[in-house]
């Protein structure tokens, strides 16, 4: 896999982090070497093993339908930059 | 009494084709349907999911993607997906996963979606969509998984300003998934209304559109006569035509306008030599259009993966049985049993199907009873009025007891159907006892002969010029009737009156 420099762009455009056109190339060359890197794990036969998804053997963690949370607006509003009236306020966002 | 099918016999409904300037063309629609989990806490988090509460007051720290906040997920949720499924015939996936679907809205804290993707909770079924009596469509399911709803913006409270509701932010969606076997506008309201009466039989949602528990994007797409079928062959999705979404409907009646809209739309650009671009449009009530939201350019790129927080979805086979067992009759074995155990017809067993609670108060007011009869009175006259009062029935201020009792007075001919709506405008607005209000009131029906006798002689003797006229005119023997009802008020046996003026008149 090559990553070339609008992919670098448009990775970054989707996970809304601003990287300058200088930056560009340099980004590429190491996104480049960490897939290679990764791409050693293709070398392995895995034919028939499940995937791993937990170290130890572990099930699914279930909670009962209770309410217990929520219930104070103030708590997650209490770092917004903006509120009102209960609500979030942000700059305009009409799709 | 023979036991009743699991479902009426049916033929699958034609699709439905538009004339157009080069031929006919048909529609091919499929549906995803997000439908709310009917839980007091949410898929992930132990907020209330109460609608209509005050901003953000049903938000915990983990809705609102604190850092360290961690999903657990809530197992009423995951048993009612499981209900979902086993209520449309679906496989259950013993193993699923849940993956992050990655976009930036302000409505959504985490900046992904918890859903499912590649390994969704439930797999293939099928919902019988009623047409008409003997007419339905089958239309597949393809599957359904567990997935979170965003928070809710506002953006006309500021010029410049959007404000963020959190509330429904992490609220347990199952989104469920039909292939594109719907072949018109009124077939997928139907569509739509059949799986809104199986998810409230089932308990899972209360199919509440207005409040947005139920919601759906509109896939549709269209393509020449025979095209259809050839893809239905071997599922070859090159038969059909280019599909537009039409997003988030909440209504029967816009679901309708939008895919006549669409399709209209696309046909006039296909005729036109043009071709359609996949794209996601916005339906306009107001103007009654769709228009382009994003085109395939501008589509989101998710970037799914599995949620780390979560480990996949495990649940066991016993458990799925144990569900299995405490399923509800559904709305298709309901009608057919209705239909054989009642001897209701078709038609009004898919009347009173529609809810759940319409049904049992059906089913309490015809037991030991005329079935036929019974449906009259519920659907004509109790669901009649409670129409047109806008009442629900559990609002309605005669219960089964008293319909019965009005039945059985009918069925006795201790009244007739006249004095019975008489009794039932008693009951609607004094309430009481039926047999009760029929004695006191002097209201049961004069069946004895010889009184009947007595009053159509007096009719007789007094209107000689009638007599010969009916002679005559063996129709005008109705008018005798009519006055004999009127000085008996109301409450002769009709039939026995009518066989005795005609008896008397000599006429046939």
């Amino acid at each position: 896999m090559s990553v070339d420099a609008d992919t670098v762009r448009r990775v970054a455009k989707l996970a809304r982090i601003a990287v300058t056109e200088a930056e560009v190339k340099d980004l590429a060359g190491e996104l480049n070497d960490i897939l290679t890197w990764v791409e050693q794990l293709g070398e392995v036969d895995v034919e028939g093993v499940e995937p791993m998804t937990s170290v130890t053997p572990m099930r699914l963690k279930r909670r009962q339908d209770v309410v217990t949370g929520g219930g104070d607006a103030s708590r997650p509003l209490a770092n917004a930059p903006e509120t009102q009236e209960g609500f979030f306020v942000v700059p305009k966002i009409v799709e | 009494m023979s036991a009743a099918p699991a479902v009426l016999d049916y033929e699958e409904p034609t699709a439905k084709t538009i004339a157009g300037v080069t031929g006919d063309w048909e529609m091919v629609i499929g549906m995803e349907v997000h439908a709310q989990v009917l839980s007091k806490s949410k898929l992930f988090s132990s907020a209330s999911t109460q609608f209509g509460s005050a901003p953000n007051a049903n938000v915990s720290l983990v809705d609102a993607a604190m850092p360290g906040m961690l999903p657990v997920i809530n197992e009423f949720c995951i048993e009612q997906a499981v209900r979902t499924g086993l209520g449309i015939k679906a496989g259950i996936n013993l193993r699923s996963v849940f993956d992050r679907k990655n976009y930036f809205y302000p409505d959504l804290p985490q900046g992904y979606q918890i859903s499912q993707f590649k390994h969704p909770i439930v797999g293939e079924g099928e919902v019988l969509v009623d047409i008409g009596p003997g007419v339905a469509r089958k239309v597949r399911i393809e599957r359904i998984h567990l997935e979170q709803d965003a928070g809710k913006s506002i953006h006309d409270m500021d010029p410049e300003k959007s404000f963020v509701d959190l509330n429904r932010t992490g609220v347990a969606l199952m989104e469920i998934v039909s292939r594109p076997d719907i072949r018109g506008p009124d077939e997928a309201a139907e569509f739509l209304r059949k799986l809104r009466t199986i998810l409230r039989y089932l308990g899972t949602c209360d199919g509440n559109m207005q409040e947005g528990s139920m919601r759906a994007d509109v896939n549709v797409s269209v393509c020449r006569p025979g095209d259809y079928e050839r893809y239905r062959e071997n599922d070859d999705f090159s038969h059909l035509g280019t599909r537009c979404e039409i997003k988030n409907m909440n209504s029967m009646r816009f679901i309708q306008q939008a895919i006549e809209f669409e399709a209209r739309r696309q046909i006039a650009i296909l005729e036109d030599g043009g071709e359609i671009d996949q794209e996601t449009r916005l339906f306009d009530a107001k103007k009654v259009e769709t228009r382009t939201m994003r085109s395939k350019e501008e589509a989101h790129d998710y970037r799914y993966f599995p949620d780390p927080d979560l480990l996949p979805l495990e649940i066991d086979q016993a458990w799925v049985d144990d569900i299995a067992a405490g399923l509800p009759e559904l709305p298709d074995a309901k009608k057919a049993r209705l239909v054989s155990e009642f001897g209701v017809t078709e038609y009004d067993a898919a009347v009173l199907i529609s809810e759940p609670e319409h049904a049992a108060f059906f089913e309490a007011v015809a037991e030991g009873r005329d079935g036929k009869l019974a449906a009259n009175w519920v659907i004509n006259e109790l669901f009649g009025r409670l129409n047109k009062e806008e009442k629900p029935i559990a609002d309605s201020p005669i219960d089964a007891t008293q319909l019965g009792g009005v039945v059985d007075l009918i069925g006795q001919g201790d009244i007739s159907g006249k004095i019975a709506k008489d009794l039932f405008e008693i009951l609607w607005s004094e309430g009481g006892d039926p047999a009760e209000i029929v004695e006191k009131r002097g209201m049961r029906q004069v069946t004895d002969l010889g009184a009947i006798e007595k009053a159509v002689d007096e009719v007789i003797a007094a209107n000689p010029g009638q007599v010969e006229k009916a002679k005559a005119k063996p129709q005008l023997a109705g008018w005798f009737v009519g006055q004999v009802m009127k000085v008996t008020g109301g409450k002769a046996n009709p039939q026995a009156v009518q066989q005795m003026v005609r008896d008397k008149l000599g006429v046939e």
